[in-house]
């Protein structure tokens, strides 16, 4: 697992906080982790963003929401993309994960289910609908870069599965 | 320019990822069923947001003023670097497989070592590009075994296309001149080393797929020098089209 600090001036935290993912629009930019520091430097709001995916396009339009917002707040921003240390899943907060479930997206698994997913093929992704653990995959890739499509045995709703990046 | 060779391995990587990403774009909206037709153009956008970090980086060093858009949509055919293997056309679905199947363990395997480019921005873009490219190697093997262990008609469709793809493998371990030099500047990867691991692997998923090894040892080379095959002008004049025809548009 990754662990890297994110330098958030915290008077700009409420500012980032009201900023949503515009794929996913009940998430903050701050529960996704994108943001990766801010600060005011000689009155200019510096802000630092990593991509979840390389081709995600909606690092275009958070960096425009963000530069919007911090005028509003009575700021001048400047955002850059970097891409190191690389984006991970384990960076969306426990607020974001619970965000994404009662969204109808199954968050992304932690470090010892993710494994086995991995390594021996088995599905333990949750139905975000009904709970159950019986659920199938029925492609690795969904609506967005970000997600795989599942569909639950149970309760047979289709949903969507936030993929691990590790 | 003052670091050619750089510039130059830049974008002999960059290309490969461009030229897929544009074959596999061709399919959005033509794969044969919509989860398949959405993780082509998923892998297609992950390999396009790749090589805008690559080129973004290529613009740095060539510091002529010339942009991403630029370095994708305004060279001619032979100022291409990409392998013969990316360019080749999507012809079915069997052929699509292989050719990604082909490519993404090389790709992996090539990633695998560029993450410890003593350059910190390839090696950046190789740890994000990683995560990324095993969800497209896991796809990839997985359509290579249902399609090899599934019907006659399936199966005999995917070996016919390893057959034919075959011949392109060979060049993905040629060096350019870019790549030596970037190689003794501990830069680059030496692809060379990774001859035995990709046919190792690739040979372990065509036997689990009840496929035949090509023994063929005819092999096509040509585009990491600029020489394409027939098929890299028409992908050229649909990938340029808009520039050419309406030059400096913006989105």
């Amino acid at each position: 697992m990754t662990t890297t600090e994110q330098h958030i001036n915290p008077k700009l935290v409420k500012v980032l906080e009201s900023i949503s993912d515009p794929e996913i629009p009940v998430l903050s930019i701050m529960d996704m982790g994108v943001v990766r520091s801010a600060v005011i430097e000689n009155d200019i709001v510096k802000i630092e963003i990593t991509p979840t995916y390389s081709g995600c396009p909606a690092m275009d339009v958070i960096g425009d929401d963000i530069k919007r917002a911090m005028q509003k707040a009575g700021y001048i921003a400047e955002v850059d993309l970097i891409l190191h240390p690389a984006w991970t899943t384990d960076w969306i907060t426990p607020r974001g994960r619970k965000a994404l479930e009662d969204y109808g997206i199954a968050a992304p698994l932690d470090e010892e289910a993710d494994k086995s997913v991995l390594l021996e093929g088995k599905q333990l992704v949750k139905c975000p609908q009904c709970g159950s653990a019986n659920t199938k995959m029925i492609s690795q890739f969904g609506s967005t870069a970000c997600k795989a499509q599942f569909q639950c045995n149970d309760c047979q709703e289709p949903f969507d599965y936030f993929k691990c990046l590790k | 320019m003052k670091n050619e060779n750089l510039y130059n391995y830049i974008l002999g990587i960059a290309d490969n990822s461009l030229i897929l990403g544009q074959r596999l774009g061709e399919l959005c909206g033509h794969g044969p069923s919509l989860e398949t037709d959405i993780a082509c153009t998923n892998m297609s956008l992950d390999l396009l947001g790749q090589v805008r970090s690559y080129y973004q980086y290529a613009t740095k060093i060539a510091g002529d003023g010339r942009t991403e858009d630029d370095i994708a949509m305004l060279r001619k055919e032979r100022e291409y670097f990409n392998v013969l293997l990316v360019e080749q056309p999507n012809t079915d679905f069997g052929y699509t497989m292989a050719r990604q199947f082909l490519f993404d363990v090389y790709h992996f395997l090539m990633l695998t070592e560029l993450e410890k480019s003593t350059d910190l921005n390839l090696s950046a873009i190789a740890k994000k590009s990683i995560k990324e490219v095993s969800y497209h190697k896991r796809f990839s093997s997985d359509w290579i075994k249902r399609l090899g262990d599934g019907t006659e008609e399936s199966h005999s469709r995917i070996q016919t296309a390893i057959n034919d793809l075959w011949t392109y493998t060979d060049e993905l371990f040629h060096q350019t001149e870019a790549d030596k030099a970037m190689v003794a500047e501990g830069v680059g990867v030496d692809v060379t080393k990774l001859k035995d691991a990709y046919y190792e692997e690739v040979n372990a998923v065509l036997e689990e797929a009840t496929l035949s090894v090509p023994e063929s040892k005819y092999f096509q080379k040509g585009g990491k020098q600029g020489i394409h095959t027939e098929h890299m002008g028409y992908l050229l004049a649909d990938l340029q089209y808009m520039q050419r025809t309406y030059p400096n548009m913006e989105w």
